[in-house]
């Protein structure tokens, strides 16, 4: 009965014979179709209805409709911008860009800070050190419990009691804080400022890879030729000698207090800071958990193994144990970064002119209430979409290799 | 996120109402004497407009003139459902149907009437923009406002008011636009913003609400826009238009014959035929307009007339009647004749 070329696991799997699909209720593949018809049919049905009510209605209200209007002079001021916008001149198109940027740039620094502070708050809960672990914990406990309108509105509160303008602190020789935000000197940009960028660019890519080639010769040779010589020199003396060699321009501009406002050097809002603080600190606290998750979620007998061969308890943590938590940690990371992207829009609370803020005075303007949420909606789901697409590159890319 | 809520809310009604909305001529009076009650789109937080006292009961200007026509049309000024509107949500409320008219501090302009489908019956309020600055400032006209921070309110006309006056005079401005009332309030007396910007008569009851420390603040003296405000209904239905139309100006012919709430029986027995007319002794005037005869009688006898309701609302905030006041007085305020 059993002789080896019937043991099932060398026999290629044998298709089950094909049965045409009954019309009947017994059949489960005629049972799918007729769901998935139904299923298919009722969202179309139901988008359909949506889509043409809302045409009668708008019709018969004798409401405009289409999206003209993004091309007729806004009008409507905004407080703050990264790109030229004057409201006599441009077009809600151009109001509307300037939204979108101003959230992109609360988005990515917001991730960024998130990121970094996630990973202290999340490595500092494990450490040894009993107070910094609970000082990390409490962070966590307090930050998450309080409702991010909360953290703005108070953030914003004190950014309010600081000096009024007039009276501004000046901390540093051109540095001032006041409920206006911060003002700082900004250097004059000449051509030699970009050469030395560009310069420092390259030296980092030769750097780069002049590590992976010293760590290839460590592997085979066991002796790691020196780094820092070409460090120094890429990232350093190259950058500066170019400076150097264009002149050495260095002009810092000044901000210099006026009646109501200060003319020159860089700036950042009163508003701009409560909501980047409000939003770091909060999900931070929720990127701490993940991280601490992650690591906690690697056997410990990694750990014991690396520190079997000697490691430092950091080059484990670094060289061992993080690497595998990645893989338990970016996936809901992904969704913390969503929500730092979506949750920017409570910035309408505190007056940043956010991408919502924008909208909406733009579509109360021209009554255009349908035009502007799918506007609305239509970034952040592409904001949204980016963030996924790139977090799921990213996961594939450290997803454990399977052989 | 109120914002977005009622965008969102507003896109929502839009997309949900009903297509089947009756074009006949007074739909809307069908539907209130149906319900029973008005339903009103007021601000709800705006003092001198609609603000509930300690008893719950909304008082101001716009509330009366909502009671007014909710008298004219059900007999009873208190059948009526106040709607509290933010500036954003007031106009897709008013389309989709949820109100059937605003008195919303709504400034009447040109862009309103042809691009929201709907129209304005009344302006029972001529206001003005304005800026209020405190006086450590030391400003004496807008004109040396140039490159001050202004708090406005976004989604207004002021917003744009004062984006062309600047615009006009050469001068630059940093706008903090803030949604909620008392957050903008707060930033404008923390002194985050230079000048705070919106109706004068707003203004003026910001300042009277300070108390004692209204002397630290001056209502600058330049007005830079006209701002009529007044009532909004929906194109299309030219009976209840009208209704609101004359519930305005019934109230000011009361006033122009010192009509009141206290001796409006004793103007049932007057001989003068306008008088007799307004109410309802002689004429049709009520019933052509699809209403009682006695409407104006209501009206007056339970909201009074234009100027007792500024007397009980305006007044008590220390603003001035000024552009206010009757057209034989010198101020704006005309009604054409009633025959």
């Amino acid at each position: 009965m059993s002789s080896t070329n019937s043991d099932p696991r060398l026999i290629a799997p044998r298709a089950a014979p094909k049965k045409p699909m009954q019309f009947s209720w017994s059949d489960p593949r005629f049972r799918a179709l007729v769901w998935q018809i139904i299923i298919v049919g009722l969202i179309v049905g139901g988008i359909w209805y949506l889509v043409s009510n809302t045409a009668a209605n708008l019709a018969q209200r004798r409401i405009a409709t289409g999206f003209g209007f993004m091309g007729r002079v806004a009008g409507i001021p905004i407080g703050e911008s990264l790109i030229p916008y004057d409201p006599a001149l441009h077009t809600y198109a151009r109001a509307f860009f300037v939204g979108v940027l101003n959230t992109l740039m609360v988005t990515v620094i917001g991730v960024a800070c998130v990121t970094v502070l996630g990973t202290f708050i999340g490595i500092a809960g494990l450490s040894g050190n009993f107070l910094l672990s609970r000082l990390a914990r409490a962070y966590v406990e307090i930050m998450r419990d309080i409702p991010l309108l909360l953290h703005l509105l108070f953030w914003y509160a004190l950014v309010l009691k600081l000096p009024i303008l007039r009276e501004a602190i000046e901390f540093l020789p051109g540095f001032y804080i006041s409920n206006n935000g911060f003002k700082v000197p900004l250097l004059d940009w000449q051509p030699a400022h970009t050469a030395a960028l560009l310069i420092f660019i390259i030296g980092l890519g030769v750097v780069i890879q002049y590590r992976r080639r010293a760590a290839r010769i460590q592997n085979a040779t066991g002796v790691r030729p020196a780094v820092w010589p070409v460090v120094l020199g890429g990232l350093v003396v190259a950058p500066l000698l170019a400076w150097l060699a264009l002149g050495a321009p260095f002009h810092l501009e000044m901000p210099v207090k006026g009646r109501f406002s200060f003319t020159g050097g860089g700036a950042m809002s009163g508003e701009f800071i409560a909501l980047m603080i409000g939003l770091i600190l909060y999900h931070s606290a929720y990127a701490g958990e993940i991280v601490r998750s992650g690591i906690q979620s690697v056997a410990q007998g990694q750990w014991e193994a690396a520190g079997a061969l000697g490691l430092y308890r950091g080059t484990i943590l670094r060289k061992i144990v993080l690497p595998q938590a990645l893989r338990v940690i970016i996936p809901p990371m992904t969704s913390t970064y969503l929500g730092v992207a979506k949750n920017s829009s409570l910035a309408v609370a505190i007056g940043y002119p956010d991408l919502v803020a924008i909208v909406n005075t733009m579509l109360n303007q021209t009554g255009q209430a349908i035009e502007g949420i799918a506007l609305i909606m239509g970034v952040y789901l592409t904001i949204s979409l980016g963030i996924s697409l790139f977090m799921n590159w990213y996961n594939a890319r450290m997803a454990l290799v399977e052989r | 996120m109120n914002r977005l809520f009622a965008g969102a809310l507003a896109a929502g009604a839009l997309l949900t109402a009903t297509a089947a909305f009756a074009q006949s001529g007074s739909a809307t009076i069908d539907a209130i004497i149906k319900r029973g009650e008005l339903n009103c789109g007021t601000a709800g937080n705006s003092p001198m407009f609609s603000l509930p006292d300690s008893q719950g009961v909304i008082r101001g200007l716009d509330a009366d003139s909502c009671r007014s026509v909710a008298a004219a049309i059900l007999g009873d000024a208190k059948k009526i459902k106040f709607v509290p509107l933010t500036a954003q949500a007031r106009f897709t409320a008013l389309q989709s149907g949820e109100v059937d008219l605003l008195y919303r501090s709504t400034t009447w302009t040109l862009g309103r009437e042809s691009n929201l489908g709907a129209m304005f019956a009344s302006v029972n309020f001529y206001d003005g923009t304005g800026f209020l600055v405190k006086a450590s400032l030391k400003v004496a006209s807008a004109k040396e406002l140039d490159g001050a921070t202004i708090c406005v309110a976004p989604g207004t006309s002021t917003e744009l008011a004062v984006s062309d006056y600047f615009r006009n005079n050469k001068m630059k401005f940093t706008p903090i636009l803030i949604q909620d009332l008392n957050e903008i309030q707060n930033a404008y007396l923390a002194g985050r913003c230079d000048a705070y910007s919106t109706d004068a008569s707003g203004l003026a009851g910001f300042r009277f609400q300070q108390g004692p420390k209204a002397v630290e603040h001056i209502l600058l003296p330049d007005i830079i826009s006209k701002e009529p405000l007044g009532a909004m209904v929906r194109k299309g239905d030219d009976k209840f238009f009208d209704i609101v139309r004359w519930t305005y100006f019934v109230t000011l012919i009361a006033e122009e014959y010192g009509i009141t709430a206290a001796n409006v029986d004793d103007a049932l027995k007057s001989t003068v035929p306008e008088i007799r007319r307004l109410m309802g002794l002689e004429g049709d005037m009520g019933k052509s307009l699809g209403v009682d005869n006695k409407f104006a009688y209501n009206v007056i006898k339970q909201t009074g007339n234009f100027g007792e309701s500024w007397d009980r609302n305006i007044t008590p905030y220390g603003v001035p009647r000024g552009i206010n006041k009757l057209w034989n007085a010198g101020g704006l305020h005309y009604a054409p004749p009633l025959r």
